[in-house]
């Protein structure tokens, strides 16, 4: 009876003395070969080690977000070499504000780069959302602010739910359904402009005080360095406790000194951006405080960072910008992901309308959105995300959005024409895709492992 | 029923233990069993019902093997893809599927994998009637099939990957930690790959690496019967010995693996059991002892091999 199960459990005995010997050549070769392979910085276990494996990977073409931060570096050199007021508090302030539209846009972009689609239609869904906005603050519906910011966030979202579920379910490209979208986004803007106030001259004017301080109110002096602590006391405190957490689960983590200086630089980041926005930059009358849009965008930013790290929402839009059909068969529902993406790609569209509009105290049938999504997506791919799919991070729609602002900025203040700025935005971006490939190319050289 | 059941299992466990004498022919009596339902404990009550083809709770005392096809045909048209297919899958040894380009390998995999169904016959799964409709119903009684093109996100690491579409959650959020040390496990149980390196992108693993990554990830699955496509095809000699002690190391954890090979090199490496199709049929089937390179590569190319050779192989009526 017992018999019965033995010919599923036994090995056959003939070649079985082969196996040992095998086994042991081949784990020897995978080790080697693991270890070739292997990324030099999960091996780093001192800070030291860590900056020769990372200063090892930049060479190797793989340079993270250093060309940004250095192209940032650059052009607030040459910019401050040419205008002194270019760093300046009140300049400062203002290139931050300026960029605030550009890093939303370009975060409602990485959504759907991420996946290897690309929106078109964020600029002008920008504008619809700023119109309906606008247009429900104003008489004669004169509704509450939040009221009228909900309206106009959940129509863009509602814009960006319906490209998406035609891509999804009817398989176009979204090239095309969201150029269909530019399109229609902004006859629908110049359409609800026209009908609630024909007389305005295109014109819709923004009535609420919270809405228009956004961008033109400030934050207090103290309560900036409160936040600016809490802030700082959080992330601290977490990124300790996220390393202790590996470490007492015998798991590798970095090491502890570069924790404390990726803390500390966050520190320095911070503090200065406090200090600048807090020092008087009025010119007639004292103005100090950061603008409320900062910390807006910056929430918006680590909501998104959570979104897209944290959560099998984000692991699944990586997945399918990764490999769509290994995602597939893994089960995930590729439509509703995709779809949700264009969806939160309206929203954060809206958003960045609601600040356009803040900034402008109006929002008027002019607005550029063909410009405006150009920038969206120059802002992402500057930052570092692929036009691929599968890889970028909200953080690089900042970092991209702040160096686009810094060359509006900055060619603002020579007084130089539109004709220059988008040329010279035209290189950056080349500069920058042209990284991003070269990058690309040694990086799957490297994949090939032979 | 049970007592004719054994004698049978018995009979075939006698062929294994007496290698050395020359074996009998094996028609129909060893790999290829007669369709006769009735012999098949819990399949009379069963079939042909659309029972659900959930994990079976407590595996058939009797030993019956993991997987049966009976009968099994399969149509495109007018192209009939396979034709009377009668094979068994013993548990926890690795059987090879050969046969040459378009002999219906991979239709019958898919027919097992549930991305087609079946036009006739039958599937028994630990000897109870199955039926496989899609890729779900197969994942649910524990099957997982690894293709060719490996099912790999290149921007993942190992981690992520091996946890795609069943990522742990705790709170809502991923459980990295967790996942990170289930995968460590299961690498290790494998013999794969030291702790360090399960958070590098699998754009930057070998071809032989990724094969493994997608074989640990069947087994953390938990998967009962593991099918490998093809698994070195595209592999250079290191690596394809890497993926073979792969294989082995598989069945020394009680995992079942079908694997489809042109190898003979490794399908003799790693193989308990062959079987051959050839133009949609079963030609040939038995422990792999019974073959030799010759008679394999004439039922791979012929459908039939008239050598004698020490273990002359089972002929399946064709």
């Amino acid at each position: 009876m017992a018999q019965a199960q033995i010919p599923s459990s036994t090995p056959p005995s003939p070649r079985e003395g082969e196996r040992p010997a095998a086994d042991e050549t081949v784990s020897g070769a995978a080790a080697r070969e693991a270890e070739l392979a292997a990324s030099p910085e999960l091996m780093a276990n001192t800070l030291g080690e860590y900056l020769r494996a990372w200063v090892k990977r930049v060479r190797s073409g793989d340079s993270g977000v250093l060309p940004i931060l250095g192209g940032l570096v650059a052009i607030v050199v040459i910019f401050q070499l040419q205008v002194h007021v270019f760093l300046s508090a009140l300049n400062l302030t203002n290139l931050l504000v300026q960029g605030a539209v550009f890093v939303l846009l370009g975060m409602a972009e990485i959504f759907v780069l991420l996946l290897g689609e690309i929106d078109l239609s964020v600029g002008f869904v920008a504008g619809v959302g700023a119109v309906v906005s606008a247009f429900l603050m104003a008489p004669p519906f004169n509704l509450p602010w939040f009221l009228a910011v909900a309206a106009g966030l959940a129509s863009t979202t509602f814009i960006g739910a319906v490209q998406g579920t035609i891509i999804t379910r009817l398989h176009l490209p979204s090239f095309v359904v969201t150029l269909a979208g530019l399109l229609g986004c902004e006859g629908l803007l110049i359409y609800i402009v026209n009908t609630s106030s024909p007389a305005s001259g295109g014109t819709i004017r923004i009535t609420s005080v919270v809405v228009n301080d956004l961008v033109n109110g400030n934050m207090g002096v103290t309560a900036g360095w409160v936040v600016l602590t809490v802030v700082l006391v959080a992330y601290a405190a977490t990124s300790f406790w996220r390393d202790a957490r590996r470490r007492r689960s015998g798991l590798s983590a970095p090491p502890m000194s570069l924790t404390v200086l990726k803390v500390l630089m966050t520190a320095v980041a911070g503090i200065g951006l406090v200090w600048i926005c807090n020092s008087d930059r009025g010119i007639l009358v004292p103005v100090t405080g950061i603008p409320w849009v900062i910390p807006a965008v910056l929430v918006v930013l680590l909501a998104f960072t959570f979104l897209q790290g944290r959560t099998r929402f984000g692991r699944y839009v990586y997945a399918i910008g990764g490999n769509s059909e290994a995602a597939r068969r893994a089960g995930i529902n590729l439509a509703r992901i995709r779809t949700i993406s264009f969806a939160l790609s309206g929203l954060t569209a809206g958003m960045a309308g609601i600040v356009y509009e803040s900034r402008l105290g109006s929002i008027s049938t002019g607005i550029d959105g063909g410009t405006l999504v150009l920038y969206a997506v120059a802002a992402a791919v500057i930052g570092g995300a692929s036009l691929f799919g599968g890889r970028g991070k909200a953080v690089h729609a900042l970092l991209g959005g702040l160096l686009i602002a810094a060359i509006y900025n900055g060619m603002g203040l020579l007084g130089l024409t539109a004709a220059p700025q988008y040329m010279i935005t035209a290189v950056v971006l080349l500069a920058a895709v042209t990284v991003d490939a070269v990058a690309r190319r040694s990086g799957a050289s490297r994949g090939t492992n032979p | 029923m049970h007592g004719l059941l054994r004698e049978r299992l018995l009979s075939r466990r006698d062929h294994r233990l007496e290698r050395g004498k020359p074996p009998q022919p094996l028609l129909f009596d060893d790999m290829m069993e007669p369709t006769n339902e009735g012999a098949r404990p819990g399949s009379a009550d069963r079939a042909p019902g659309g029972d659900p083809p959930g994990p079976q709770e407590g595996q058939a005392p009797t030993g019956a093997p993991l997987l049966e096809l009976r009968n099994v045909d399969k149509n495109f048209g007018p192209v009939q893809a396979l034709q009377g297919i009668n094979l068994i899958i013993p548990e926890g040894q690795v059987t090879a599927l050969a046969g040459d380009n378009g002999a219906g390998k991979s239709v019958l995999i898919k027919t097992v994998s549930g991305i087609w169904s079946p036009d006739g016959g039958a599937v028994f799964w630990r000897g109870q009637r199955v039926h496989i409709r899609t890729p779900k119903d197969a994942a649910a009684l524990g099957i997982t099939t690894v293709y060719q093109d490996l099912a790999l996100c290149d921007n993942l690491d190992i981690v992520q990957n091996m946890f795609l579409g069943h990522e742990d959650l705790h709170l809502g959020m991923l459980n990295e930690i967790e996942m990170e040390l289930t995968a460590r496990r299961t690498l290790e149980s494998l013999a794969m790959t030291t702790a360090r390196q399960i958070r590098q992108p699998v754009a930057s693993l070998s071809g032989g690496q990724r094969q493994s990554v997608a074989v640990a990830k069947a087994v953390m699955a938990n998967s009962k019967l593991v099918i490998l496509d093809e698994p070195t095809a595209a592999l250079g000699v290191t690596q394809t010995a890497m993926v073979l002690s792969l294989v082995k190391q598989l069945t020394s954890q009680g995992v079942t693996v079908l694997m489809i090979s042109h190898n003979l090199n490794d399908i003799f490496q790693v193989a308990d059991h062959l079987a051959i199709v050839h133009l949609g049929h079963l030609v040939a089937s038995g422990p792999a002892s019974n073959f030799n390179r010759q008679t394999a590569v004439d039922y791979m190319t012929t459908g039939r091999s008239n050598r004698e050779t020490a273990g002359s192989p089972a002929l399946a009526a064709s």
